[in-house]
């Protein structure tokens, strides 16, 4: 992704100010959290909960308020998986792989999900409905194969059972 | 015939660094029994036993990581095998670092990397330059199984935005060195790892290109690159490097050590030298990089005379100009008395240059007209710290600061200014230190990454003085100062005279809140913070020196130190940060107009005759013309010949206009330079001068440290500067014999009692010695006055706040100040001739939104700023730096004509001129101003008259 660029090139002003949105958000996630000790982390997560995700432009932002780098924020935001850059779909669904779920058919249960939306992980469908995301262990072993839509969990899910909720999903939403 | 050192030093990578711990520790690495400083690292005592464990991601310069798993040893009684980089050396240890099960094991982890990696070394910019292709060697790798198929990264694109160096990611071991380095070395923290796992990426900022980041190319991420991942684009371009010479940085007062690394008589790349004890081993933008001006084209190589400013340069040899020069000098002196001629040397010259400087001015014109650049910047510091403390210098070395518990930066920009010791007090604050600025822009040091102050004190400009008797009041008042230090290190009666004046109401923060804008509570909690928090040390820059109470400030700041008890140990002290390379050596060389080498008065019978003896010549008694009367006698027709080397004043000195005034009313002008600098378009001589790298001698940073200076290459003229200045002053009819400057060294030694002890042949032996050395400091002085002050008893000086008669008013309703920034260096004749213009091309002026707003100018508009003195225009940057009311530029550019608006006000006691403080205006512009068209017209005739002698000497074909 760095661009090549020759020498003597003349940088555009990176910094471009963001949206209102975006400044209102990390705003007050700066305020609710900026006091406590490593602030980083609960910033994101509220500013995420708030976008949907956690916009480039978010980081200057964020680094300017706990006197950090933008280097040392898109480090973290990159680190963890959950993190995004990008706004997800209007429903997330998350799918465990972590061993139990893939000892009873999780494996043949991804790549049905990854066939009925025709993303891969990480990935949102074209309309914008629907982001798939991998997510390791959901605490949900007894009932694997488990996954997560739109904040909801579900377990022993077939395909049968997942075009269903997918039906649901795109009519709820 | 020289000889150039050849450096056959072998530079050892420890892995991790040294531990400050004087306890040891005792073991055996490979059946070698080796003691180490408690806390080291495994790692570390094997080096130092000669034994040196593989490895990646270690480095001596950063803290142990443990990420690379190349450096795995067996330690007796311990299970598995451990990293010996994260492994501290205990007593008794049994460490082997060779096995079969080792090799076995560092071969898999290389075979790993490799995978990832191009197997291009014959054509690699790095071959036989590469930790990676040496420990493919050491661990004995003879095939890689995996890679062929899958995802790997060797299609990365290369970043080559930066000027000097390129970032190839498909080299890239992710080892995270560069990261680490940009952290705690440099302390910018503009790179970071994208992602995770196999998809971990090096990232400048967020994903972006070197330039676009908050990268400050000090060099510090390719140093720490063990790949051709981040590399020089002179090696690229050139192949690595022969061998290499220790030398000095030529720019500023930090005086960092470098390597010239060579190839033949070319350089190909300039490292920072791990052992030198002002930067050990950090470097900024402009010493790593920006040294390739000593081959611009524009360097002038060849005598030149005329006899009019207004006549085409005439090229000559060496003797005729040299012959000229003299004679003209001689008829001034003959025409228009002794006293009509004079010189100005520079703190870019070398000691043993400006030494022979003022001897020449002493010995041969038979005056004291010399001066130096140090007037128009730290002459306050000497005239200050010698009153208080009995010597002109500051006291700590740099590496004091790592036991500073409070850190004061006064009208200083170390980040720009000083940016390798700025690193180093960035890491102390990340340590814990406070730190308090005063200053009247919030500067970088103020908020940056991991760095923030406790207290800014942003005063307006002119108002040192009274907020340091603000700060004197808050700590005698409520009790903080130390008596005991103060009564038993001072003069008892200078001190209650102190307390009694620092005690008036009128010194109170609360009553000079208005005239310094800083609240009182922000002056009160500082001034207890600075008192009670510690180790506390004061560092000081020309936002101290630079007004009409320069020296003022100067005294108030070393009252401080010896009220709280904070002078004469390591952590503390006073410490100016000098501007220039050599600063403190030019004003150690006796360049001013009333002292003699090491700061003793002209006035002095036996300080005189102690020279007369020597030089066997009879010396003048009444002190010469300071810089400014120099000036203003050659208004008057009384001052008509001056030789400057180095030095240029039509661009660096106040009033611009006045400068060339004089300039154009004198009849000999001798310019020494490597440029035909703005000084040179008005001489009649022009002297080519040698770059650093084209001479032998010494420099001496601000913490009083001589350097040797070593010539890499012959002089581009053919003369090193100090021949020069010996075939003048002989063709003055003072013959001067050298035949090395380690001669003219040990003469300063035979004459200076803080220098008895300095000779090439000790510097050598120690690498660099801080002054004084002598009988009483062998190996030098790094903390000076610890058990008592050089004048015996310190003494307190009253500081009467008297503000400055630059005010403003309606017409002018805004104040200029002026400083740096870190791409470019001075007057910029160097730094404008390399690649560091990519970060500043052009000299702005910084206005707050508000000031902005009322007049009209938006972000990049022309302005017109106008003063008594002048106007000129330049382009506005809007930013809140400055507070409303204030306006701030840098004047490396000589067209932006900064110095056009700078008035003739200055320092009471030295002359230092008040840049810091000028009442302006600032209005849009439709077009430059007068002056710029003036010196327009101006430059392209002189280019003109140049380019016709260029023409005679090498017609074009």
């Amino acid at each position: 992704m760095p661009r090549l660029l020759p020498p003597g090139t003349k940088m555009p002003v990176r910094q471009e100010p963001a949206t209102a949105s975006v400044t209102a958000a990390v705003a007050s996630a700066v305020d609710r959290h900026k006091d406590r000790p490593g602030a980083l982390l609960p910033i994101l997560h509220d500013v995420q909960q708030a976008l949907g995700h956690v916009p480039e432009d978010a980081v200057p932002e964020i680094a300017q308020a706990l006197n950090l780098s933008r280097a040392e924020v898109h480090g973290v935001v990159t680190f963890y998986h959950d993190f995004r850059s990008t706004p997800p779909g209007r429903v997330v669904i998350k799918v465990c792989r972590a061993e139990s779920c893939q000892a009873v058919g999780g494996d043949a249960l991804v790549a049905h999900i990854k066939q009925r939306l025709g993303v891969d992980f990480h990935g949102t469908t074209a309309d914008g409905h629907f982001s798939l995301e991998p997510v390791y262990c959901l605490g949900n072993c007894a009932l694997s194969p488990a996954l997560v839509i739109g904040g909801e969990i579900h377990g022993r899910v077939t395909p049968e059972r997942l075009d269903a909720l997918l039906q649901a999903a795109r009519g709820s939403a | 015939m020289t000889t150039i050192p050849i450096n056959t030093r072998q530079d050892i990578d420890y892995g991790t660094p040294l531990p400050a711990s004087t306890e040891t520790v005792t073991l055996r690495v490979d059946g070698v029994e080796v003691t180490v400083p408690k806390g080291s690292s495994v790692m570390r005592a094997a080096a130092t036993a000669g034994v040196m464990v593989p490895k990646l991601c270690a480095t001596d310069s950063l803290k142990s990581f443990g990420s690379c798993r190349l450096c795995l040893v067996e330690i007796d009684g311990r299970k598995g095998y451990p990293a010996s980089c994260t492994t501290p050396a205990e007593a008794g240890m049994q460490v082997r670092t060779q096995s079969k099960k080792l090799g076995d094991l560092r071969r898999g982890v290389m075979e790993l990397y490799i995978s990832d990696h191009p197997l291009d070394c014959l054509t690699c910019s790095a071959n036989g330059d590469c930790e990676l292709q040496d420990m493919a060697g050491a661990v004995g790798l003879r095939e890689v199984r995996y890679g062929y198929e899958g995802e790997n990264h060797l299609d990365a694109t290369k970043d080559a935005s930066n000027p000097y160096f390129e970032f190839d990611p498909a080299k890239c071991i992710v080892c995270q060195r560069c990261v680490r380095a940009c952290e705690e070395v440099q302390g910018t923290f503009a790179l970071t790892v994208d992602g995770r796992g196999f998809a971990s990426k090096i990232s400048p900022g967020q994903m972006e290109a070197f330039m676009e980041s908050e990268c400050v190319s000090c060099g510090a991420c390719v140093q720490a690159c063990p790949t051709a991942t981040l590399i020089e684009k002179t090696v690229v371009d050139a192949g690595t490097p022969d061998y290499d010479v220790v030398t000095t940085c030529a720019y500023c007062g930090v005086g960092c050590s470098f390597k010239a690394e060579m190839k033949g008589r070319e350089v190909v790349r300039m490292t920072p030298y791990k052992d030198g004890m002002a930067n050990h081993g950090h470097s900024c933008v402009k010493g790593r990089f920006a040294w390739g001006y000593a081959t611009h084209k524009d360097r002038i190589t060849t005598p030149m005379i005329r006899k009019k400013i207004s006549d085409p340069w005439t090229p000559v040899s060496w003797d005729e100009a040299i012959t000229y020069a003299a004679s003209e000098f001689k008829r001034l002196q003959s025409q228009y008395g002794r006293g009509s001629v004079g010189a100005i040397s520079s703190s870019r010259c070398t000691n043993e240059e400006t030494y022979l400087m003022q001897k020449l001015v002493r010995a041969a014109f038979g005056n004291n007209n010399i001066d130096t650049c140090a007037r128009v910047c730290h002459s306050p510091t000497g005239f200050g710290l010698k009153t208080t403390l009995g010597e002109s210098a500051g006291t700590q070395n740099f590496d004091s600061v790592q036991h500073a518990d409070v850190i004061v930066v006064i009208g200083a920009n170390p980040t720009d200014g000083h940016p390798v010791f700025a690193s180093a007090m960035k890491r102390r604050i990340r340590e814990g230190a406070k730190l308090i600025v005063i200053d009247p822009r919030r500067t970088d040091i103020v908020r940056s990454p991991h760095v923030e102050a406790s207290y800014h004190l942003q005063l307006r400009p002119g108002t040192n003085v009274a907020v340091l008797n603000a700060l004197a009041h808050v700590i005698v008042t409520e009790g903080l100062s130390d008596d005991a230090f103060a009564l038993a290190r001072c003069e008892p009666a200078s001190y209650a005279q102190w307390k009694d004046f620092v005690s008036r109401p009128e010194n109170s923060p609360e009553a000079l809140e208005a005239e310094t804008w800083v609240p009182a509570s922000v002056v009160r909690g500082a001034a207890r913070l600075y008192a009670t928090g510690g180790n506390a040390a004061i560092y000081y820059g020309l936002g101290v020196t630079e007004h009409s109470q320069g020296s003022t400030a100067v005294l108030g700041i070393a009252n401080l130190a010896m009220a709280t008890g904070n002078l004469g140990r390591p952590g503390v002290g006073v410490n100016p940060l000098r501007g220039q390379n050599n600063v403190q050596g030019s004003c150690d060389m006796g360049s001013f107009p009333h002292e003699l080498p090491g700061y003793r008065h002209v006035l002095d019978d036996s300080v005189r005759a102690l020279f007369e003896g020597r030089w066997k010549v009879s010396l003048e008694k009444e002190p010469g013309l300071r810089i400014p009367n120099m000036f203003d006698a050659a208004l008057d027709g009384s001052f008509k010949g001056l030789y400057l080397e180095g030095e240029d004043i039509a661009q660096s000195d106040p009033d611009t206009t006045h400068v060339t005034a004089a300039l154009e009313a004198m009849e000999c002008i001798v310019v020494q330079d490597l440029f035909l600098n703005e000084t040179a378009k008005f001489a009649h001589v022009f002297l080519p001068g040698s770059s650093f790298l084209e001479k032998n001698g010494t420099f001496t940073n601000a913490e009083r440290r001589i350097s040797r200076v070593r010539k890499v290459m012959e002089p581009l003229a053919g003369k090193e500067d100090w021949e020069v200045t010996v075939a003048l002053a002989t063709a003055l009819g003072y013959p001067m014999h050298y035949n090395h400057p380690s001669e003219i060294m040990d003469e300063i030694a035979s004459l200076t009692p803080t220098f008895t002890g300095v000779s090439y042949a000790r510097i050598e032996e120690l690498g660099s010695i801080q002054w004084p050395c002598n009988d009483r400091a062998p190996d030098g002085t790094p903390v000076m006055h610890e058990h008592e002050f050089v004048r015996g008893k310190g003494k307190f000086v009253p500081t009467q706040y008297v503000p400055t008669t630059e005010k403003v008013n309606r017409k002018y309703p805004l104040i200029l100040t002026t400083g740096r920034i870190l791409s470019q260096y001075n007057v910029g004749a160097q730094t404008r001739r390399t690649a560091n213009v990519e970060w500043h091309d052009e000299d702005r002026l910084e206005i707050h939104p508000h000031d902005a707003e009322e007049r009209g100018i938006h972000d990049g508009d022309q302005v017109t700023v106008s003063s008594r003195a002048g106007e000129t225009s330049l382009r506005a940057h809007i930013t809140d730096r400055v507070q409303p009311g204030i306006v701030y530029t840098t004047f490396h550019h000589p067209e932006s004509g900064a110095n056009v608006i700078t008035t003739e006000n200055s320092d009471w006691a030295t002359n230092c001129p008040e840049y810091k403080v000028t009442a302006v205006q600032v209005t849009p512009a439709l077009k430059g101003s007068e002056w710029q068209e003036r010196f327009q017209s101006f430059t392209s005739e002189q280019l003109g008259l140049l380019e016709r002698a260029v023409g005679v000497r090498s017609p074009k074909p």
